[in-house]
């Protein structure tokens, strides 16, 4: 069932290309297709009553049986709550595009990326399968490059997408290693029951480099620091894609990840230190970082980087308030941060820039915008009124510092830092929060650095970033509203048993609420007195910023691969003979040496007679003498010399065919150097550096002693009976011959001779061709 | 065969070996390439004994062959390389 649920958006972008020609132009594609998340999220909405009654869904097709991978789905309370958020914001978003990217842009491209993410991200917090989750986030990866490239002709963006990428593509295959241990390490490839063997994984030496791994392709994709790099970038594609992808769903994966294993980690010290040590660094350096950005949709990146970390965080503290707290603003960040966008997105339409300094004092001229912002902005910083959400996960958020999970071990002497930390990043937070919204709605007005006379939105623009206000709005006021439906099932499924917990807005005047008022003093304070303190700007980010360092990165990586692959590819073919003879030798008298296969045995020695002796003695003079020649005819008779003591030698052993071949191609040789020796250059004398002239004997001595020793062994070991005495014996039976050379080259092995043949014929036509076509072209130019 | 006829043949094939031995010496040290043709053209000659000594003492004929091919191919060898060291080149491409 759940099958046909994930293919639809693939079917409906399938569907967009084939009739891409045919849609009229009259009216906006994304009415089209914005049908496809609408009739998703009604049919989750269906499921939701189920699911709160605790009984997940399931659906299985089988994909690769012969290794144990299906196409396995699953619908639980956390699979829920994400399939909500990616349709339900995937529908706002569609029918925001609608009016924001005009009909003259390639929008069935757009719908298709689009759609397809949107498929794959469906597929992705459903699969209960490793392996089909691993599918389904490089598809996320892929989708994402594609609507971050959108505006391909921009270097920015194309940066961006590649940036973005590289990054979560490299995250990405460390899951998949991690993904790979935990299939080993249980011999399954489903989540449930990998789950349902916590224990003996917990014992087993793999369990810390899967929690590692995986961990890293979750930071990458959440944008955890150091990873964020990739977020701001990004900011380069459409804000309808910025407002999804960006702050609602992909980068919730990697939370979704952690969240769905973290059953299996929790309990781990290093699961606690890493994922709530990382998430609060990545909440105050975020939301550090955020003050300091000009552009609006660079705050919100910076900003979704920062809550990204927060919520990461509060998964890593593993007590029951902190997972609902977790899943509570996994909710409220997406109301508040797609709302964010989009408005972001109107300011960009309606006054031509992004950038908070040119702007200014819009309030009047977008009075709906304005207080759309107003909403989302004071929710984002966790102001304390009763109508915002965002103050309700806040102070969720600071209570669960309070009580961190018990730990044991340093991970006890770290946990209370974490308050401290909590209240440092949303200090920042509340800064960054009322800079956008001042900086954007109040203040002056610059009319003269705006592109166009600002005014208020068109209707349609406006509706989907009203309807999230409307949930932090109706959130803030009534929070148990989706608490039983939807956040104790999610909270439930993370924690494996179920979490009831009441929302309120007033607890009474405990710890949270002082860490919430210290925020909102010390915030406003920071905010107002902002250009005093802002020169640290210039000392603590300074030249350590996680941008520099992949640059850096990136830089050395090429420049190293370079030098590498420059130091040994010089184009030189001497060396790359010696490097090849150099690692033969290696390898060969390696393995001899590792296996013991050198040996020496006099048994099966012949008695050596004199003319052999001479007849050696003076090849071996004469291929001594060669390499000493000045003159190429010189060293051509000299070799001469081998080649005629080589055809005696086959006399004196008796092989008179060999001997008569031998001769032949001696002599042919002799005849093709000469043919071709006055086509070639004076030969000049070696003018290699004595240093590698040495390095050059040194090499050729040791192949020359290798191969002798090899030789030497081989014919000490002998293994077998040779094959021989059956030529020798049915040549004439077998083969009608007594010729056993011969009868052995036509008959009984005389598909290689065929072949010598053809390579022979190969041969012939490769000098024939070369000759002609060097002739031709000659014509050809004198022509 | 008598062991007298046999001896006379092992010591002739000593002494054309020693002799292709001496005439290594030329074709290595040999001042001029002249020489190192004429050298290794005379080797050529000394193989067509040895071979005819070897197949005498294998008391075979199958050896035969290789002698009138190795007096054909020095022959070859020889005239290459003279009219390599006279001209330059081997096929003349204008023959008028």
């Amino acid at each position: 069932m759940f099958l046909y649920y994930i293919a639809l958006p693939f079917i409906a972008a399938f569907l967009l290309f084939l009739f891409s020609r045919s849609l009229s132009k009259t009216f906006h594609t994304g009415w089209l297709v914005a049908i496809v998340p609408f009739v998703l999220f009604i049919l989750f909405l269906t499921n939701s009553s189920e699911i709160s009654e605790g009984q997940p869904v399931a659906s299985l097709t089988n994909w690769i049986p012969s290794m144990g991978i299906q196409l396995s789905f699953y619908l639980d309370g956390l699979s829920l709550l994400f399939t909500l958020l990616i349709t339900g914001i995937g529908f706002l978003v569609v029918l925001y595009s609608v009016f924001y990217l005009s009909k003259k842009e390639n929008l069935i491209h757009f719908y298709i990326y689009l759609l397809l993410f949107m498929g794959s991200m469906l597929g992705l917090v459903m699969s209960d399968n490793l392996f089909v989750l691993y599918t389904f986030w490089e598809f996320t990866s892929i989708s994402s490059f594609l609507l971050i490239g959108f505006w391909s002709h921009r270097a920015r963006s194309v940066y961006g997408a590649l940036k973005s990428m590289m990054i979560t593509v490299f995250g990405g295959l460390c899951m998949l290693g991690g993904f790979l241990l935990l299939w080993v390490a249980t011999d399954t490839t489903s989540i449930r029951e990998i789950i349902s063997q916590k224990e003996e994984l917990m014992a087993s030496p793999l369990f810390m480099p899967i929690l590692l791994l995986v961990l890293l392709g979750a930071f990458s994709k959440s944008a955890q620091f150091p990873f964020h790099t990739w977020l701001p970038d990004a900011m380069e594609a459409p804000t309808p894609v910025s407002a999804y992808l960006h702050s609602a769903t992909m980068v919730k994966a990697g939370i979704y990840l952690v969240a769905r294993l973290s059953l299996l980690f929790s309990g781990s010290d290093l699961f606690f230190l890493c994922v709530s040590g990382f998430g609060l660094v990545t909440l105050c350096w975020g939301s550090f970082m955020a003050v300091r950005q000009t552009d609006l949709k660079g705050i919100l990146a910076f900003s979704t980087i920062s809550q990204l970390g927060m919520i990461m965080s509060m998964l890593g503290f593993g007590s029951e308030a902190a997972i609902f707290a977790a899943v509570f603003h996994i909710f409220n960040h997406a109301t508040f941060k797609g709302s964010l966008f989009m408005v972001a997105g109107i300011v960009d339409h309606e006054t031509g820039t992004r950038d908070i300094r040119k702007l200014g004092g819009l309030m009047t001229f977008m009075p709906i915008t304005a207080t759309l912002a107003f909403f989302g902005t004071f929710s984002m910083a966790g102001f304390p009124l009763p109508i915002f959400n965002g103050f309700l996960s806040k102070e969720m958020f600071f209570d669960a510092s309070l009580q961190t999970a018990s730990p044991s071990g340093l991970a006890r002497q770290t946990a209370p830092l974490f308050p401290y930390l909590a209240v440092l990043g949303s200090i920042f937070t509340f800064v960054y929060s009322m800079y956008l919204f001042f900086g954007t709605f109040r203040g002056k007005v610059q009319l003269h650095q705006l592109e166009k006379k600002p005014h208020e939105a068109p209707f349609g623009m406006l509706i989907p970033p009203f309807l999230l206000v409307c949930f932090i709005v109706v959130i803030g006021v009534l929070p148990n509203l989706i608490n039983e439906r939807l956040l104790a099932p999610a909270a439930g499924a993370i924690a494996g048993n179920s979490i009831h917990i009441h929302v309120a807005f007033w607890h009474g005047i405990k710890p949270p609420l002082i860490m919430s008022l210290i925020v909102v003093t010390a915030g406003a304070l920071l905010f107002v007195f902002k250009r005093y303190w802002e020169i640290i700007y210039r000392y603590l980010p300074g030249k350590l910023s996680a941008d520099k360092a992949y640059q850096a990165f990136l830089n050395r990586l090429l420049r190293a691969a370079k030098k590498i692959t420059g130091s040994y590819m010089t184009g030189s073919l001497s060396l790359y003979l010696a490097i090849i003879v150099l690692f033969l030798v290696c390898v060969t008298a390696g393995m001899m040496a590792v296996t013991g296969g050198f040996a020496f045995s006099t048994a099966d020695l012949s008695p050596v007679k004199w003319p052999e002796v001479i007849t050696g003695v003076s090849m071996l003079i004469a291929a001594v003498a060669t390499i000493f020649m000045k003159r190429r005819i010189a060293a051509v008779i000299v070799i001469g010399v081998v080649g005629y003591g080589l055809s005696l030698l086959f006399v004196l052993f008796r092989a008179p065919d060999l001997a008569l071949t031998q001769l032949i191609i001696e002599t042919v040789t002799v005849v093709l150097f000469l043919l071709c020796f006055s086509h070639l250059p004076v030969m000049k004398p070696n003018s290699k550096p004595l240093r590698s002239r040495v390095a050059d004997v040194l090499i050729s001595l040791a192949a020359g002693t290798l191969i002798t020793l090899v030789a030497i062994s081989s014919h000490s070991s002998k293994w077998f009976q040779p094959i021989s005495d059956y030529f020798v014996k049915t040549s004439y039976s077998l083969g009608g011959g007594k010729n056993i050379v011969n009868v052995i080259l036509v008959d009984f092995r005389g598909l290689d001779t065929m072949f010598e043949i053809t390579v022979l014929g190969l041969a012939a036509l490769g000098i024939y061709g070369m000759i002609k076509i060097r002739l031709r072209k000659k014509g050809g130019m004198e022509q | 065969m008598s062991s007298w006829f046999e001896n006379v043949v092992t010591v002739c094939l000593i002494v054309n070996c020693l002799s292709v031995l001496l005439l290594v010496y030329r074709v290595v040290w040999g001042p001029s390439s002249a020489d190192r043709a004429v050298a290794i053209d005379t080797i050529g000659i000394n193989l067509i004994a040895i071979t005819a000594l070897v197949s005498i003492r294998l008391n075979t004929i199958d050896l035969h062959d290789v002698i009138l091919l190795i007096g054909i191919l020095t022959f070859i060898a020889t005239v290459a390389i003279a009219k390599f060291l006279d001209r330059g080149v081997l096929i003349d491409r204008d023959r008028n």
